[in-house]
């Protein structure tokens, strides 16, 4: 127990006599801890609220749907001869509709989108009734908009919209579960619009808005005795499934609208979830170095600790409790951050009841995010307190500077190059691992990048070849480019969070380069070496494994972008952007070592001599 | 400045600090070095000494003063034309050696060389030459910490040397040796001065000085005693540092 105190009042008052240092660290490890504490949080978003609305808005558990496919009269009688006779079929409990369905082009403010407009009654029906979030229910000549639609339109009950051209006012907005939110997007490839917004009018409205060239359709809301086999009923009465898109009757579970429901978070998950573990990678990669840098301070402390009778554990106890310290506080910041941020990025929630804005901080979110941060924090510290805890007291307490490495096949070769590059190789070998830490920094960095270019023209080709797939090209699908702005939101905040994580760590490099080869610095100064051959040698130190990183990473993007898209289809980023991301990381990185590689190679060489001298 | 000094200083001053806290590590000091002249600066520590062979080598600035080298004002020379002034025309021999300890002898010597933009083999050739000069032919491709404290030294001598300079500037360079080693390093002194090297040794060993065509005083950064030895390394050097009695001679 007393050692245990004696570890911890040890780590505290290190803590609390570098507390810049220990910000840095927790910001780092934070950054991490909060992109995969988002991505869990947002998975199964919009599972919960989907049972809410199911329960507060009577939603179906299966809905029969019967769009005619192509042209004919507007009405269509075969249609709802078609649908009627399922609600009286075996194992259905309830019902609503059969209820007429018109396929118009709705304006507002500019926009044209596609939309269902479902026909109703001013009665509460039995199943499916929407919850009105705002103003009325529908009247002659106003409508209702679903939510999630309304939000994407910026419209609100009072607005006035345009129906084929014919003006309606917006009575209410209104949630519901019968269909996916944010557009019916299991229809796509429908004679029908691929992925209407969805609105309700009144039932002779709705008549009146059928045309020609889209005929009305019928939906009808089934309550099953059953409802967990709404599934086993579906096939019974659509035996082709929802993806035969040849038009005519479907019949579709609860169970199929949940998953579409949760579908809809997939992709920024995924985004978030892989750019969290791109982000660990980096935090290890920038705790290491920070740690080895504090280490390297920490030797005489560490010869005093061992001088008074600590033993190695002791040594090895007080370095890893800082850090481990520091984890849990960063990961339980993080998962702050990731729980503040969620609501942000789950706008589309809004199409369904309860907390969609709220996600759950369950038990296994937090050990998950806590225990990251703390493997990441062991990762970077284990083997450096380890390797203090092995020091000889004596050499400690003389605080005697790691012995640089040494490649002599390199060295032999290096006398060959120009001596910016000979300085440059031969100060990247004294410490290979570091190298290779800054190496595979940048690799990490330029993999999320190109993997974010990857996915940026994947969503520009899909952005524009959505309306396009719709049988009006100049209607807008307010729904996928709400989508598609949010997945973007997202890739620009990992982007840019994975080039943050990246100049710390290159910064950090370029400083324990620069403090551990003071001496070297200064002594090839003495022996004739000018400041700007040195600057240049340092940057260059930097440089080369930076390049290699950057080469490395781009195929480590593609291989990133494969692996998370799932084989879904992608699109290959023009040339020039790649280039433009390797060349702007290998600017960013000359323009980062610039500074202190300047500073280093100006520090007074007869003072620098006699301070750190071997 | 006389056109006979290699280095010329006058009123050189090199101060620390200001107001009370005000260090005067040079104060005043007029010196004049002439070409394969054995310069010996002598003093307790802190009194100045390294300071002035800093100053002197281009390795730090003046606060005052004038310092020529070579015909040229130190003062007014950028940190390129300094850094070119001690690739090739100044040589350091250090006390703490100041090897990178990643490198063979052979290495360390030819570094100089390098920087000095000569061709790799030739730089090789020299750093061989010369380690052959001060013994250690067979110590090429050790590394510093293989070597013993007089074998290190010899190589900072290798080093000091590669680029032929015109000025040995040296630094308490027996400092951390025993004397069998300070006798080898002296040893190599005594060839360079006999070929017309011009040498300046800092140290605080009186033997060390007495081996000196000159001998300057220093305290509290300014010169006190400047003596002109005649006959000084006529001695046996190892009777100076007392490894063998004057009497056996």
């Amino acid at each position: 127990m007393s050692r245990l105190f004696v570890i911890l009042r040890l780590a505290g008052r290190d803590l609390r006599h570098r507390p810049g240092e220990a910000v840095m660290l927790v910001v780092i490890i934070m950054a991490a801890t909060a992109a995969l504490a988002l991505g869990l949080l947002l998975q199964g978003t919009t599972a919960h609220p989907y049972q809410t609305t199911r329960e507060a808005t009577s939603g179906p558990d299966a809905l029969a749907t019967d769009f005619p496919a192509g042209t004919g009269a507007p009405a269509s009688p075969a249609a709802l001869r078609q649908i009627a006779p399922l609600a009286r079929a075996q194992d259905v409990d309830g019902h609503s509709g059969p209820l007429p369905v018109a396929f118009p082009v709705l304006t507002f403010n500019g926009h044209a989108d596609a939309v269902l407009a479902e026909g109703r009654g001013n009665a509460p029906a039995a199943v499916d009734q929407p919850e009105l979030t705002e103003g009325s229910w529908v009247h002659v000549g106003a409508v209702v908009i679903e939510r999630s639609f309304a939000d994407a339109l910026g419209v609100h009950a009072g607005d006035r919209i345009t129906l084929n051209g014919r003006p309606f006012r917006v009575a209410g907005v209104a949630v519901a579960a019968a269909f996916p939110v944010n557009g019916v997007g299991f229809l796509e490839g429908s004679s029908q619009w691929p992925n209407p917004g969805l609105i309700w009018t009144t039932t002779a409205d709705a008549e009146s808005l059928a045309t020609r060239q889209y005929p009305l359709g019928y939906v009808l809301n089934l309550k099953l005795t059953n409802p967990a086999d709404a599934e086993n009923f579906a096939d019974r009465f659509d035996p082709g499934g929802y993806t035969n898109n040849t038009g005519g009757l479907y019949v579709i579970p609860w169970q199929m609208i949940s998953h579409q429901d949760g579908l809809l978070m997939a992709h920024e998950q995924k985004i978030l979830l892989v750019g969290s573990w791109l982000l660990a990678l980096l935090a290890v990669g920038s705790l290491a170095i920070v740690v080895g840098g504090r280490m390297a301070e920490q030797n005489r402390r560490v010869g005093l600790l061992k001088a008074v009778g600590g033993t190695p554990a002791l040594v090895a106890g007080v370095l890893l409790a800082e850090y481990l310290a520091l984890a849990v506080i960063a990961g339980a910041a993080g998962l702050v951050a990731g729980r503040l941020t969620a609501p942000l990025l789950t706008s589309p929630g809004a199409g369904l009841l309860g907390a969609a804005g709220a996600p759950q901080l369950t038990l296994p979110v937090i050990a998950l995010a806590i225990g990251v941060a703390l493997a990441v924090a062991t990762l970077a510290s284990y083997v450096p307190a380890l390797r203090a805890a092995r020091t000889s007291t004596v050499d400690a307490l003389a605080d005697a500077a790691r012995p640089p490495g040494r490649h002599a096949r390199l060295t032999a070769y290096s006398t060959r190059l120009p001596v910016p590059l000979l300085l440059a190789s031969r100060l990247a070998v004294r410490r290979p691992r570091r190298v290779l830490l800054g190496s595979l920094s940048i690799a990490v960095t330029v993999s999320g990048i190109v993997a974010v270019l990857f996915a940026h023209a994947t969503l520009a080709i899909s952005q524009s070849a959505g309306p396009a797939v719709t049988t009006n090209p100049g209607l807008a699908d307010v729904g996928f480019i709400s989508q598609t702005a949010r997945e973007n939101q997202v890739l620009l905040t990992i982007t840019i969070m994975l080039i943050v994580l990246a100049a710390v760590n290159v910064t950090f490099i370029t400083w324990a380069t620069v403090q551990d080869s003071r001496h070297a610095t200064a002594l090839t100064r003495a022996l004739g070496a000018t400041a700007g051959q040195l600057t240049a040698g340092l940057s260059a130190a930097q440089l080369l494994p930076a390049t290699v990183g950057a080469l490395a990473g781009i195929a480590g993007g593609y291989g990133l972008f494969t692996a998370a898209n799932q084989g879904a289809s992608a699109s290959q980023p023009p040339a020039w952007w790649l280039i433009t991301a390797v060349l702007g990381t290998l600017i960013a990185v000359a323009g980062l070592t610039a500074v202190p590689a300047r500073l280093a190679a100006r520090l007074p060489i007869a003072e620098t001599l006699q301070a750190d001298g071997p | 400045m006389t056109n006979s000094s290699l280095v010329q200083a006058r009123a050189l001053r090199k101060e620390y600090g200001r107001g009370d806290g005000l260090v005067r590590a040079v104060d005043g000091v007029d010196l004049d070095i002439a070409p394969g002249e054995r310069v010996a600066v002598m003093g307790p520590s802190g009194c100045g000494k390294s300071t002035l062979l800093h100053l002197l080598g281009g390795l730090d600035r003046s606060s005052g003063g004038e310092l020529w080298f070579h015909g040229r004002r130190i003062g007014q020379l950028s940190e390129r034309a300094l850094a070119e002034m001690r690739r090739k025309e100044v040589g350091f021999v250090f006390q703490a050696f100041h090897l990178m300890e990643e490198l063979t002898a052979q290495e360390n010597v030819e570094l100089p060389a390098l920087l000095a933009e000569v061709r790799p083999w030739a730089a090789r050739r020299r750093a061989r030459d010369l380690l052959e000069r001060v013994g250690l032919g067979d110590r090429a491709g050790h590394l510093p910490s293989a070597l013993s404290g007089g074998q290190r030294q010899r190589v900072a001598i290798a080093r000091a040397l590669v680029n032929e300079p015109v000025l040995v500037l040296a630094d308490e360079p027996t400092g951390n040796l025993d004397s069998a080693a300070t006798l080898d390093v002296l040893r190599i002194f005594e060839e360079l001065h006999a070929a017309g090297q011009t040498l300046v040794i800092v140290t605080h060993d009186e033997r060390i000085g007495a081996t000196a065509d000159r001998l300057i005083l220093m305290y509290d950064g300014a010169f006190v005693d400047e003596t002109t030895l005649v006959g000084g390394t006529r001695r046996s050097l190892s009777t100076l540092i007392g490894l063998e009695d004057s009497a056996g001679e």
